[in-house]
Parts: structure tokens; sequence; C-alpha cells
């Protein structure tokens, strides 16, 4: 362990005072008791609940369903890291041609929302979708092979949650130190070898956190899982809702749910738990590795992805607009859902990252039990569907806090709850990275703490911070059951444009809302990369 | 570096600015008074509608849009405290479980009886506005409409393996079913769900993807409300290879469905909800929904989408709203017979 615990640099922990930094229990144990709003709803509804629930979570076919459900989130975990590793990498560590570009691009799929994700797929690859049409013409090929169930929804979730894996990787191997995987080169290392042995070590715990963010979105998701018919515990309560509109059963069924979440999360902290920290500060600009004849097939990968996870979808709704104008369909009144969107994403991004930072830090500089239940209490909002965090909030909102029901601060609430442990897994990895020594000699210098964080530590994680904002952005601006519930009354998003047009089978309608909500999604992340790589390399 | 930092909160503040000055502007209260609605229905349909009553009336019309049922389960929470006027519901199980809650106020005489006795609650909560009718939507390239059974039992005829489409999910489904417990009886209702099970139908999210699988063939038949396919038509024209079939045969697979309106015994603006509420029935309305939506108007003397028969020449189910309200034990029969999950 003493060799671990030197290569970690780690001499800090022995003699920095205990004291230092505990101001920080007030906002992260306040942020705490904010996440806890949802849990005590649950309680409340689920010991109303009747026998019939209860037989009914009792039951095989729900075991099956709950094994369903984790058999699809574990296999579409395993996929996304395999991707978002394999892409981070290529985009930060080789001479990949186009990979200022391909950086850009490859986290975009993230802004579509799973629903119309899965519903653009549908129109696509089902048997008789546009691509049937096409080789039909062509090929004369009557009918594909079906796309539903475990394979399509497998494939399509992966498309849509590998940039949370590949955000995560990038902003740790955009700031890790090259010198080992360097030496490891001149050792006779082959790529892969050097990769396997030196740098997935270094990406372990962000590794571990986005997989959790991977694994809870595709335990809560529900339009993907509905539009292609694979039955998960999430789609139950839906059902639930949608049926009966019996909360206390649905309710029931979100603690169920929680359960599972602890599960993960214990799983998590095992896989992180075995990583050693290695945390560099200086990024010594060191030669990409040439990919030489592996340029094809890679770029091939990327823009494989890029064409399934993107342009298709993009290029469908195209196709619905061009349909939808040819056919006279009016588009207007854009400007205001836009407005909607890119302001509520905006301050949801600013306000959950302030707030994550306080818990991030604590768990990150200091171990014991306490700091890693503040920690796990986080997820608790993410463990749960969108719409049982937002029922809970009309709970709350409309019987306790009149004044702030419905009102952009309780939506911003909401955002918070739902997105607060994606900004904290991203932020907790670029802290790991921080060397402490350097903290610890600007505190030696006479700074004071706040002035050391501002100074030193701020910088220093910048492109984490810059990742974190974005992640719970671009989630944001796709964000419907909350919006739908608790925003102003009269406040659209361009999700929520999206939504009422699709539902009703107005295609062409929902075409120009989407394709705006990806290109403003795009323009921000463009913003956000180019803003992060400038202060990265301004110190 | 901090530098670019502020610019950008300044950039985000901005446009947050903006976003609240384009609120207040719009929420001035004009001496009409104002309304707030919770409408099941989405915007692209009735928008439109809300916005003549604004214009006639003079009255501030604030609308939250949501999914029925959730908007039901929100009115749920917020019990008396909430700030909805009117409740717009696209089906009557989202009414019928905010009225079972005591959240409703009764209408008056006269505007419950300008619509049917049987689209209506019979306590008076709630009213229909717009009707639709269960149909068999089929693939007009493999099917004619004599091809097709007399009434639904037919499709658990093995001929129909792997070609049915349906939705089991849908609340209009849902209710259908409840109409067939109600006049089938639980037994022979179950048996029909597993006589269609045995036949492989193709499982959808909704009654839009049905219609869109049986116009690209994927399916022949499926079981939806009549007014998806004119949207079909309407986007792609009348090439578009799919036509409903009404079973009219007086059983529950000819059931007749109602979009419904209610008023909220706490909402704050009394005269105005119900103002509303008799506009969504008046002529003007309802030929919007007739034309536009292509659904049933509910009250008398509108002109109907070409193609459609007139409501009072159909031989539709003889059952009231309040009939299909037991919800809870299609459920469960949906669940026992392996339907639903």
């Amino acid at each position: 362990m003493s060799r671990d615990f030197i290569l970690s640099g780690r001499f800090g922990t022995i003699s920095s005072p205990p004291a230092r930094g505990s101001w920080l229990y007030l906002p992260a144990v306040l942020v705490a008791l904010g996440m806890t709003v949802p849990l005590i709803y649950l309680i409340i509804r689920a010991s109303s609940a009747d026998q019939s629930v209860w037989s009914w979570l009792l039951r095989v076919q729900t075991l099956q369903i709950m094994g369903q459900s984790l058999l699809l989130a574990v296999t579409v975990m395993v996929s996304a890291m395999f991707f978002g590793v394999l892409l981070a990498w290529l985009v930060t560590r080789t001479d990949l041609i186009g990979r200022k570009l391909w950086a850009a691009l490859l986290p975009l799929p993230l802004v579509i929302p799973s629903y119309v994700g899965a519903y653009l797929f549908v129109s696509f690859f089902s048997p008789r979708g546009l691509l049937q049409t096409l080789l039909q013409t062509w090929f004369g090929v009557d009918r594909l092979p079906s796309i539903y169930g475990f394979w399509g929804t497998w494939l399509v979730l992966t498309l849509l949650t590998y940039p949370y894996v590949f955000l995560a990787v990038r902003a740790v191997l955009s700031r890790s130190d090259r010198s080992l995987e360097e030496a490891a080169r001149s050792l006779g290392y082959s790529p892969l070898q050097t990769f396997l042995k030196v740098t997935l070590p270094q990406l372990q715990p962000a590794l571990a956190a986005s997989g959790l963010l991977v694994g809870l979105y595709v335990l809560r998701d529900f339009g993907a899982v509905s539009i292609l018919r694979f039955t998960t515990f999430t789609r139950a309560i839906y059902l639930q809702y949608q049926s009966s509109i019996d909360r206390s059963a649905a309710a029931l069924l979100s603690l169920v749910l929680i359960l599972i979440t602890i599960g993960f999360l214990a799983a998590e902290q095992q896989f992180r738990h075995s990583a050693a920290e290695h945390p560099h500060t200086a990024v010594r600009p060191a030669g990409p590795i040439r990919l030489g004849g592996g340029q094809v097939p890679a770029l091939f990968a990327v823009n494989l992805i890029l064409l399934i996870g993107l342009v298709l979808p993009a290029g469908v709704l195209f196709y619905w607009l061009v349909r939808g104008v040819a056919a006279g369909e009016q588009l207007s009144g854009w400007l205001r859902p836009l407005v909607g969107s890119l302001s509520a994403a905006g301050l949801a991004a600013l306000i959950t990252s302030l707030a994550a930072l306080p818990v991030s830090i604590l768990t990150v500089r200091r171990s014991g039990w306490f700091n890693k239940v503040l920690e796990k209490w986080s997820y608790l909002g993410y463990a749960v569907p969108g719409v049982v965090v937002a029922l809970a909030l009309v709970f709350f909102g409309a019987n306790y806090l009149p004044a702030l029901y419905q009102t952009l601060a309780m939506l911003l609430f909401a955002y918070m709850i739902l997105f607060l442990p994606q900004a904290m897994g991203t932020l907790q990895a670029s802290l790991r990275q921080v060397q402490r020594s350097l903290e610890e000699a600007a505190a030696s210098l006479g700074e004071n703490p706040l002035r050391v964080f501002q100074r030193v530590t701020l910088p220093l994680m910048m492109p984490g911070v810059a990742s974190a904002a974005a992640l719970v952005f671009l989630t944001t601006m796709k964000e419907l059951p909350a919006t739908l519930l608790l925003a102003p009354i009269g406040f659209s998003t361009l999700a929520t444009q999206v939504w009422a047009a699709v539902s009703e089978a107005y295609f062409a309608r929902a075409a120009a809302p989407a394709l705006i909500l990806i290109l403003a999604s795009s323009v921000s992340m463009y913003l956000i990369n180019h803003h992060s790589t400038q202060s990265g390399s301004s110190q | 570096m901090f530098k670019k930092q502020y610019w950008l909160i300044l950039l985000l503040g901005a446009v947050f600015l903006t976003g609240c000055a384009s609120f207040s502007a719009s929420s001035q209260a004009e001496d009409a008074g104002k309304l707030v609605i919770y409408s099941g229905r989405s915007e692209s349909l009735v928008a439109p509608v809300i916005e003549q009553f604004s214009q006639a009336s003079g009255v501030k019309v604030e609308v939250r849009y949501g999914n029925t049922s959730e908007l039901a389960a929100t009115l749920l929470e917020e019990g008396e405290n909430s700030p909805a006027d009117v409740f717009y519901a696209q089906d009557p199980g989202g009414l019928g479980a905010v009225a079972n809650a005591g959240l409703l106020a009764p209408l008056p005489e006269e505007t419950l009886t300008k619509v049917d006795s049987r689209y209506r609650s019979a306590e008076g909560l709630w009213v229909g506005v717009s009707g639709r009718i269960r149909v068999v939507v089929y693939n007009t390239q493999s099917l004619q409409p004599e091809d097709l059974p007399a009434d639904l039992f037919g499709f658990t005829d093995p001929r129909w393996k792997g070609k049915i489409g349906w939705a089991p999910t849908n609340a209009s489904f849902q209710a259908m079913v409840t109409a067939m417990r109600q006049m089938w009886g639980e037994e022979r209702t179950r048996e029909w769900l597993l006589g269609i099970l045995a036949n492989q139908p193709v499982v959808f999210d909704g009654n839009t993807a049905i219609v869109e699988a049986v116009g690209r063939g994927e399916i022949e038949v499926g079981f939806v409300n009549h007014y998806y396919l004119y949207r079909f038509l309407r986007e792609q024209g009348d090439s578009f290879p799919a036509r409903n079939h009404f079973m009219n045969n007086g059983g529950p697979d000819s059931l007749v469905m109602v979009s419904g309106v209610a008023r909220l015994a706490a909402g704050k603006n009394e005269e105005n909800a119900l103002k509303f509420i008799n506009f969504l029935l008046s002529p003007v309305a309802q030929q919007y929904f007739a034309s536009q939506t292509s659904e049933y108007p509910l009250v008398a003397g509108v002109q109907i989408q070409a193609g459609l028969t007139p409501l009072e020449n159909l031989n539709a189910a003889d059952i009231t709203v309040d009939q299909l309200a037991d919800l809870e034990g299609t459920l469960n029969l949906l669940r026992e017979a392996g339907v639903v999950p």
C-alpha cells in the first residue's frame, strides 16, 4: 500500500489540519436536505399502498421485469464505457484526422431526448421504415428484421449515453500527465499495452462515475423502452400512473428502484475503491500517438457512431421538415421556446455545478462514513423517474411553499435534484487530478482557504467544471416531466414543443424545434469546449 | 481567464432577463380577469381554440400543457391549493380520478344539457367536448373492408396471426377493454385478450405508431382511435395506404369516447371557467374540432370531417362514460392475462 500511497502524492493528508474547509459542510448538507424531498414524498405515498400492489410486486413476473431492467442497464453501461473510452482516447491521444471536429460532435447525441431518439430510430430502421423504402427501390428488399425488443433498445440507449463516458474520460485525458505513457512507450509497450496498463488505471474513477450515470439513466429511462417495446421496471411505474393514476403504487415501485440504485452505488464504490489516485498538474504537450494505417478503421468507427447517433436522427428530422413544409405547414413561434430552453438550461448548469462543488470537494478530500453517505445521498433524485421527482415537488410546493410553486426557482431546484450527480461525478474526477501539495503550498504562503480554492484549485479543475456544466446544460435542454409540471405557467421549451407535436403525430411541427434543439445545443457545446480549452491553456 | 467566465455569466443573465421580460409583458391582467387551464390535450390541438376564446372574451388565459394522467396526478397532489380553474382532459380516466377526490365543482344544468347524457358524468361534474370512435385501421394494399370480421372477436382467428397491432398501455384501448368487461363480461373479455395474445400481436406504445406501422405494411390491422389516420392523410396525402373501418355493431368495439372538461372547486375564477367551458361547447369551437382535429363534435348542427358517418347514424356501443370509470379492474385483468406487465 505504501507504494500506491507515495505514487498518489497523498503526503498532504497527514499534515493538513483537519478543520480546514469544514464550512463546506453547511452548503453540502443543505443540498443533501434538498435531495431528501423526493424520498419523504415517496415514503408518505407508499405508506398508503394497498395489498394488491404488494402482491403485484412479489410476483414472479415482477422479478423477471427487474431482471430485464438490470440486464439492460448493465449491457448498455458496458458498451457505453467501451465506446466512450475508445472515442475519447482517439480524440485526445492520437493524430486522428479531424479530431477537433469529432471532439465537438461526439458529445452531441446526448442532447437528443430518448423518446425522440427512439422514435427517429424506429422510423428509419423499422421493418418497413425509411431505410427499407430506400432498399426497396434499389434492391427490392421487402422487409427488414425487427429492431424492437432488447437489441434495438440496447443500441439506442448506448448511442444516447456514451457521451457521458466520453465527456468524463476526455476531461481526465486532456489534463493528465503523459510522461508515464511516454515512459511506457519508450520501454517498448505497444499503444494498446500502454493504454491498458498505464492510461486505463488513471481513468478508473471517471469511468466508475460516468458508468454509474449511464446505468442509472437506463434504469430510469421511459421513452426508449416504451417505443422500442422492452419492459423495464420504470416502464411498469409509468404504466401505473397512466392507467390508474395510482400514486401510492407508483411510489412503492419507485422505492424499489431506489433500492436497486443503492446496489449500483455500492458496486461503483467497489470499482472506484480499487483505483489509485493519479494527481498531476504539469501537462506537457507530448507528440500524439501516430495512428498510421489505423486512421482508416478509427475514422470509420467515429463516423459510424456519428452517422447513427447524430446524422440519421437529424436527417430524418430534416426529411420530416421538408415534407411538412412542402405540404404547407407553417413554421413559427420557435423563438420563445428557444429562449426558454437556453435560459433554463444555462441557469440549471450554473446552479447545479455550484451546488455540486461543496459535496464534491468534501468527498474527494476527506474520507469517513459521513462524507460517503453525503455523496451517495446526492444520487437520490437521480434514482427515480423524472415524473416522480416532479410530483414530489408539486406536492411540497403547492402545499408548503405556495409562494415558490410554479416559479423558475422551483424548476431550477427540480433540475438540481435531477442532475446533481452528473455534475458531481465530473467534478470529483477532475478534483482527484489536482495535486494537493500545490494547494498546501499556497496555504502555507498565507492564502486563506477561499483564495487557495479560487487561485489554485478552481483553475486546475476548470475543464472538469466546464464538462460538468455542459452535461447539466445538455440534459436540461431535453428534460421533460419536471419542465411540464413545474415550469411557470406558459413557459415553453424546445423539448416541450417537440413532445407536444410528436405525441400528436405532427411530425413536421416536431421537426423544427427538434432541429433547433440539436443546433442550439451544438453551438453551446462548441462555446463551452472552446472556453475550457482556452482557460486550460492560459495558465 | 476569469474575464471570460464573467462574460458567459453575463450572457446567461441577459438571456434569462429577456425571458423574464417577455413573461411579465404578457402577464398583465386585463379587466376581464384571468383563467388557469390544465390541459391534457396537446398544445398543437387546442391552442388555437383557447386563443380564440381569449380574443373573444378578453380573458387572460394561462395554460399548462401535459399528459392527462400526469396532470391528474398533479391536481391530486395540489389538492385545495391548485392554481388551476379548469381541467381539460384527453380521456375520462383522468377526470374520474380528480372527481373521485372531490376536487371538481358541479357544472350548471344548461351547460351539461348541451351534450347527450351518454357523454357526460352522471353527477354533472364534467362534460364531454369532442368524441372519437374506436376503429380498426387496415392496410389498403393487403386488405379490403370486406376481409375484416364483424366484430373484434373475429381477430382471434389464427388467420390474423402476426398481423395485428395493438397498444394495451394506451388509455383509449383500456377504455375499450373496460367497455368489453361491462358488455361482454369478465370471462369473455379475458377470452378475447388471450385469443389476441395467441395471435402474437405487435405491441405498440400508442395509436400513432400503430397507424404508421399499418401504413408501412409492417402489420395489416390495428385497433386505434379514428382521428390519427387523418393526420397522416393530411401530411402525406391520400396515397397513404391505410384506412379506418368502424365495426358498427353496437358492441364494445364500436365505442365512442370523449375528451372532457371540468371546473376545479378550488379555482378562483369561477365565472371565466364557466365561460370557457361554454365556449368549448359553442358552434365555433365545435366546428374547429370537427375540421381541424377530425374529431366528432358532441353538439348538434356542426359539419363533420368528409368521409365520417355522423354520430347519430352510427350503431355505437350503448354505454355511459361513468361505466368506463373502473380502470383499476381493467388494469388487473390486463395484468392477469399477461397483456401488460
